[in-house]
């Protein structure tokens, strides 16, 4: 005869309200796990998508996400004459504000030379940059649909095509343009600026730069070798992957997702001393039943099974309405919630641990009960 | 008295309680010396505070005596020591309890009430269930077999808890004020009930009281006064 069972079928609605109350906890720090790791992937997948070996950007800089980096156009045909690079493609980047249907956009444009590298990777629906110019792809987040269009610096835009994830360490979703396009969207002025440029004998654009060079290299070439030649140009510097990625992760991303770490251990904690609390609470309104187990001869293993397995069926059924309400919600979030299996796993663990751990006071109380409590008098 | 030629359930020889030492010691039991035979049902009787409860917590292996002996169905139980180191399987085996509240779980049923009982001393759930109907029918409450306690009322929830008392068939049942909580009627329907048990199952029956309707019921009555046991005689035991 299982006792926590029974006893759990007794008190179900409240066990249920218990376990739907842990399950909204639960939902916290699963979207808390989500956040902090898409806060990473998402900084992450800006850096991995051209799926370059080296980035080449102006010297003394950590370019182009964690500083400003501004090099000639013309550097991408020096890169790619270099021993061991098989192609190269120059690349920009900036943060645009747009009105979009009522509302102002914030957008990560990333301006790429079409057929080289640095473009979108996966296109979720309608198709990448034909036109030379005019012509976008968006990331599904930014709320455009396939045939929108709208207006980037004095050009009207068409959205062609749709990726999904791709976005800075910011959240801000990512929009792909051809380079000669992005390059106009950072140098032109607004009109009377321009008139005022014009008046004062000034150039309206200095002259074309870019943001990087990326670079693949041939198979069996070393990346720090190519690095070392570039950096023998006075006025560039040069990154490998892994050295951009950590740059990224260090400095860009590092005090947000140490934040968000630290409140994810804080809500962890918190949610163990709920867990906790329940149980212990739990087991306190049932002394009197203990002791009326003990005196009619119960052995420990029976009651703290009952303890036992009441607190981890809580722990479960809390965990499993909090993994079901955040798989639910988790795309309503403003930024990318992203869940792995490895962080369910992890979390059911946690909570199985604390679970066991929280229960244990519950055990230590019901077995100092003295069964001649159940006797009265 | 015919009993003495029956066999002894319960035997105390010289059993004493004390709480705290020094001036601050508290003599809750002092030398008592108490048989109870096979069929027998005695009451305990006392004012609050004389021990009577010590006592039921002492027969019934809850607290240990400061000293003295005590035997339980032939068994030396206790000799200024436990002698037995698993007493909740001792008061699974040889001691049933009947509460003043009837102290049914309430997230089981009357049937799996009893049945736990006989589930913890190792008969299988078909078995249990089998002798708890039993009992339950014998007790006339077999029709309330699958009502949870809070649906029972007080005289039904009495019997389902005695049916749980006699589950494993115990040489000893131990009840705490087992009438408090039932009017005349029914506390007369449950005497004539221990009666019944104690002659049918051999068992002795011993029960704290203050129902003074009920005294009548008893073999014998036991008074305990500042620690010490007189029998309805006034003797000192």
């Amino acid at each position: 005869m299982n006792l926590a069972f029974r006893d759990v079928r007794h008190n179900l609605f409240r066990f249920i309200l218990t376990c739907f109350g842990l399950g909204l906890l639960m939902t916290v720090v699963l979207a808390m796990m989500g956040i902090y790791n898409g806060l990473v992937s998402d900084a992450l997948n800006i850096v991995k998508a051209p799926q370059a070996d080296i980035w080449v950007v102006e010297a003394d800089t950590q370019g182009p996400f964690a500083e400003a980096s501004k090099i000639p156009n013309d550097t991408r045909d020096a890169v790619a004459r270099l021993h061991g690079v098989a192609e190269a493609g120059s690349i920009t980047y900036q943060t645009i504000e747009a009105p979009f249907q009522a509302a102002t956009l914030r957008l990560y444009a990333i301006g790429y030379e079409r057929g080289r590298m640095g473009g979108p990777q996966s296109i979720i629906a309608g198709r990448g940059l034909e036109a030379s110019h005019f012509e976008l792809v968006a990331d599904a987040k930014a709320g455009m649909a396939l045939g929108d269009t709208i207006i980037l610096g004095r050009n009207r835009f068409t959205v062609v095509g749709l990726v999904r994830d791709t976005m800075n360490s910011g959240g801000d979703p990512a929009i792909f343009l051809t380079l000669a396009d992005a390059q106009v969207l950072q140098t032109q002025l607004a009109p009377p600026a321009a008139r005022v440029q014009a008046a004062r004998g000034a150039t309206a654009t200095s002259g074309v730069t870019v943001a990087a060079v990326i670079a693949r290299l041939d198979p069996n070439v070393d990346a720090q070798s190519v690095v070392q030649t570039v950096r023998q140009w006075k006025h560039l510097a040069a990154l490998t992957q892994a050295e951009q990625e950590d740059i990224l992760i260090k400095s860009v991303v590092d005090k947000a997702r140490k934040q968000i770490g630290l409140f994810l251990g804080i809500l962890l904690t918190v949610s163990a001393v709920v867990i906790a609390l329940i149980i212990y609470t739990m087991t306190m309104e049932k002394l009197k039943q203990i002791a009326t187990l003990k005196l009619i001869g119960a052995p420990d293993r029976t009651i703290i099974g009952l303890i036992v397995q009441q607190s981890l069926a809580l722990g479960i059924v809390g965990l499993s309405l909090g993994l079901a309400l955040i798989l639910t919600v988790k795309d309503y979030f403003p930024r990318r919630v992203l869940l792995e299996p490895v962080n369910a796993l992890a979390l059911t663990g946690i909570i199985l641990v604390v679970c066991v751990l929280a229960s244990g006071l519950g055990v230590r109380a019901a077995l100092k009960v003295d069964p001649a409590t159940a006797l009265g008098g | 008295m015919p009993q003495d030629s029956r066999r002894v359930i319960v035997d105390i020889k010289g059993a004493a309680k004390h709480y705290g030492e020094g001036e601050a010691r508290v003599d809750a039991l002092r030398n008592l010396d108490l048989t109870v035979h096979a069929g027998e049902v005695v009451a305990l009787l006392g004012p609050s505070g004389s021990g009577k409860t010590t006592l039921l917590n002492i027969i019934g292996c809850i607290i240990d005596p400061s000293e003295g002996q005590v035997s339980l169905d032939g068994e030396m139980v206790y000799d200024n020591r436990w002698l037995r180191g698993d007493l909740r399987r001792l008061r699974l085996d040889k001691i049933g309890f009947i509460f003043q509240a009837h102290n049914l779980l309430p997230f089981l049923n009357a049937t799996d009430n009893v049945a736990l009982v006989l589930q913890l001393a190792g008969k299988s759930r078909t078995q249990a269930q089998a002798r708890a109907q039993e009992l339950l029918d014998y007790l006339e409450v077999g029709h309330r077999a699958r009502a949870m306690p809070a649906f029972l009322s007080g005289g039904e929830a009495q019997r389902v808890a005695i049916a749980r008392a006699l589950a494993n068939s115990p040489r000893i049942i131990l009840a705490d004020e087992p009438t408090a909580a039932l009017d005349s009627k029914r506390a007369g329907i449950v005497m004539d009930l221990m009666r019944k048990l104690a002659t049918e199952q051999d068992a002795c029956i011993i029960a704290v009281t203050h129902d003074e309707k009920i005294l009548d019921r008893f073999d014998r009555l036991f008074h305990l006064r500042d620690g010490r046991l007189e029998d309805d005689k006034g003797d000192n035991t």
